[in-house]
């Protein structure tokens, strides 16, 4: 019997996406289904109410989530997911808003807004998968393309210097910030689902195959054996100093959950210091400790 | 369009000694403004300072984004999050906001952008005035759209069209633009602020039908869609990409036949409801002079002098620069001699006057690179030379 | 005593929505039971979907689910298995 022939069942995860929007365009072998999936999977076991939950993309392969989930979706402009973010969830502070974005919008020429999203430590999640290159213009390089890796702007090899993002979302701010690769599934989702209770900016690096492009220009396989390669050259080192996390060419991954510290949020900060200096004059906005919402 | 009273919390009720800057962030929060996300360029700042001063005792957020683009990415988000919202810049802080004017008129996202312009291009007289942002304002963003824009020539009409500028964005879903400049911006005057009952606010179209009926972008009677917020249930998906009624992107040509078409139409259609001039002693004359903005007031001087030779001079000020009042410029043209057109760039409305009168009439041009006004005689001259 | 020679594991329901699947080979791959393999016949976009081999083997691990990145496979409990089962005991 064919699933669609039995009423009562279906694929749970049928709830949450746009399914008249199914299949989506994503290669064979991609691992951003998979990343929504455990997504997906962090959003039932958060219990969260659906209709408070916002998800912002920017543009390019992962920025095409948005349109996949059956939440309040918004498919922005490249690289400014995060400041639309900012401005929805200060104009709703109800809103729990999920960024989800790829390394080359968030990290490139998304990078300024990134830093002081997480300077503020803005309320956010952003959920950020890591193919190491920009995937659905042609494979060009990224900020976070391996050193020596193959690009289609870098022909003969990558010779500029990435990103470690968990050194920098550190850095700028972050509360909370861990990196998975796309097959670490239950990981992911917990990681996800930490993020979803915790007030603050936190970043899940999740690492992914790229087939199409950045794994055939670089002849890495299939999905399945970047995939798998990506896997067996992890280790998780949960604390780990951010300093050490740079990633090397087809080098050792290490995986875990680095940061997690409790700051208060931007309206948090807002709300407490403005009490604090205008005392009855001030207009609270929001809650005051919007903690776990 | 539903129309409300102010918000009480917003409203300075008073007579104010107010610089056309603070006017304006006066007039945003009697609208019902309370969300601002800016960054500092002169000479606009002021608004920003005053918004950021006013807003805790009124209730809202003011954020200073980390630049212009940050600032109105994050207007558009939080518009979705349900809030009014505005901004305040200047040219080089406009021309980095142009991609994302482009994604607020294509999700048809209302909100207000206030440009205080000053000398050009790049970095130019920052704090010197200018106005040669005015075919920017129209043209700047990439692909066919339609916005609105407005141009204050006090202080007072700062305050006012500022409140009116929200009730257009609200009214046709669209950015609106107050274009003002350094001078009016920088300058102070008497601003008359009114009681909230005496203040007209458009709100938003919110739908209210069934959730699972939602379609963003239909088109309802007035044939502007209906909007709703982030957070109460429809789950709805918003892209900048062309789209379908369901919102969803659909990327082929008749979609986007459809898509631009409503987006340039939803303005020209209503251009007769939008357009507001003001006119004296145009019928019958032999020169009419066009200005906008703070030109308008050195013009008047002008025609005053020109009135004293003999001269039958109509004064014809643009308080709505977006959209152009075609339909008058064509007819008054053949019916005047000349028009003349002062104003501080190097002839940008002065086209538009050109295009329209379509060679019936002469058009002079008085252009002025920017960094003070018109000195009057400079405009007698070319009125004199309009009659010859 | 030995308690956890009673315990018995799930038993899953296997679905595959074979015209879904684009053949990427990861619920194949990393079943923990090698419940699936990769079958011989073609979907309607030219992929080989997977198919139940041992389908007895299947523990409701919803890993194959959960890795699917083209939402093509999901389980169910047996109807067996669900007659004893009440909410709290299911993960």
């Amino acid at each position: 019997m064919k699933p669609e022939d039995r009423l009562e069942e279906k694929n749970p995860i049928e709830d949450l996406l746009r399914m008249d929007r199914i299949p989506h365009i994503w290669c064979p072998g991609c691992g951003i289904g998979t990343v929504v999936t455990s997504f997906a999977e962090a959003l039932k076991r958060s219990r969260l109410d659906l209709d408070k939950v916002a998800v912002v993309s920017g543009i390019g392969c992962t920025g095409r989530v948005a349109g996949y989930v059956k939440l309040d979706s918004f498919h922005t402009t490249h690289g400014r997911a995060i400041p639309f973010a900012t401005g929805l969830k200060l104009a709703n502070p109800e809103l729990k808003v999920v960024v989800f974005s790829g390394d080359g919008g968030i990290f490139g020429i998304g990078g300024n807004h990134f830093i002081h999203a997480a300077r503020r430590n803005m309320d956010l999640v952003v959920v950020c998968v890591n193919n190491f290159n920009y995937a659905m213009t042609g494979g060009q390089v990224a900020a976070t393309t391996p050193e020596d890796a193959n690009a289609s702007t870098a022909p003969y090899g990558n010779f500029e210097y990435p990103f470690s993002l968990p050194y920098l979302a550190d850095a700028a701010g972050a509360t909370y910030v861990a990196r998975w690769t796309a097959l670490h599934l239950r990981r992911v989702t917990k990681s996800i689902q930490e993020a979803l209770a915790k007030p603050g900016f936190s970043l899940i690096e999740v690492i992914t195959p790229c087939v199409t492009l950045y794994a055939r220009r670089n002849r890495l396989g299939d999905g399945l054996s970047l995939l798998k390669y990506y896997y067996d050259k992890s280790e998780i080192q949960h604390g780990a100093d951010t300093r050490s996390l740079a990633i090397g060419y087809q080098d050792k991954l290490i995986v875990g959950k680095f940061v997690d510290r409790e700051k208060p949020t931007f309206l948090d900060a807002m709300n407490t210091h403005l009490s604090k200096v205008l005392g009855d004059d001030y207009q609270l906005y929001g809650r005051l400790n919007n903690g776990g919402n | 369009m539903k129309r409300v009273k102010a918000d009480p919390k917003g409203v300075l009720t008073g007579a104010h000694f107010l610089d056309g800057d603070f006017a304006i962030a006066e007039g945003a929060l009697a609208a019902g403004c309370r969300f601002f996300a800016g960054y500092p360029i002169t000479p606009s700042t002021e608004t920003a300072e005053r918004f950021s001063e006013r807003i805790p005792s009124v209730g809202g957020v003011f954020i200073q984004m980390e630049d212009e683009i940050a600032s109105i990415t994050a207007l558009i988000g939080a518009t979705w999050g349900g809030q009014k919202v505005m901004t305040v810049t200047s040219g080089p802080g406009f021309s980095l906001m142009m991609e994302n004017i482009g994604l607020a008129c294509m999700t048809e996202t209302p909100l207000v952008i206030a440009n205080v312009q000053r000398g050009g291009p790049s970095t130019g007289l920052p704090t010197l005035t200018g106005q040669q942002d005015i075919m920017q304002a129209r043209w700047g963003s990439h692909g066919d759209y339609e916005i609105i824009a407005l141009s204050p020539d006090s202080p007072q009409e700062c305050f006012d069209l500022t409140i009116e500028a929200f009730n257009l964005a609200e009214t046709y879903r669209v950015p609106t633009f107050v274009m003002t400049d350094e001078c009016v911006g920088h300058m102070h005057e008497k601003v008359v602020i009114p009681s909230p009952e005496e203040i007209e606010v458009v709100e938003r179209k919110w739908y209210t039908g069934p959730k699972d009926k939602y379609l963003p972008y239909k088109l309802d009677d007035d044939g502007i869609p209906h909007m709703v917020k982030a957070g109460d249930g429809y789950h709805f998906h918003i892209t900048g990409l062309t789209h379908d009624e369901k919102g969803y992107p659909v990327i082929n040509a008749d979609a986007q036949d459809t898509c631009v078409r409503h987006l340039v139409g939803k303005i020209k259609n209503n251009a007769e409801k939008i357009i507001r001039i003001e006119e004296d002693e145009t019928d019958g004359a032999e020169v009419v002079v066009i200005s906008y903005g703070i030109t308008s007031r050195v013009a008047i001087r002008a025609v005053q002098q020109a009135r004293k030779l003999g001269i039958h001079v109509g004064n014809l000020r643009l308080i709505t620069i977006w959209p152009f009042c075609e339909k008058r410029i064509r007819e008054l043209a053949g019916k005047v001699k000349a028009f003349v057109v002062p104003e501080i760039n190097f002839g940008q409305i002065v086209l538009e006057v050109e295009r329209c009168t379509a060679g019936a009439s002469r058009v002079i041009g008085v252009p002025h690179c920017g960094g003070w006004v018109h000195n009057p005689a400079d405009i007698l001259t070319a009125i004199k030379e309009a009659v010859k | 005593m030995i308690y956890f020679g009673d315990m018995k594991p799930k038993r899953g329901e296997i679905h595959i929505d074979k015209d879904r699947c684009k053949g990427c080979g990861f619920c194949v791959e990393y079943c923990p039971e090698d419940v699936l393999e990769l079958s011989e016949e073609f979907n309607i976009k030219g992929y080989h979907p997977p198919a139940v081999k041992y389908p007895d083997r299947c523990i409701y691990c919803q890993l194959c689910q959960t890795i699917c990145p083209e939402f093509a496979i999901y389980v169910t409990l047996t109807k067996k298995e669900e007659a004893g089962e009440t909410r709290e005991s299911r993960p």
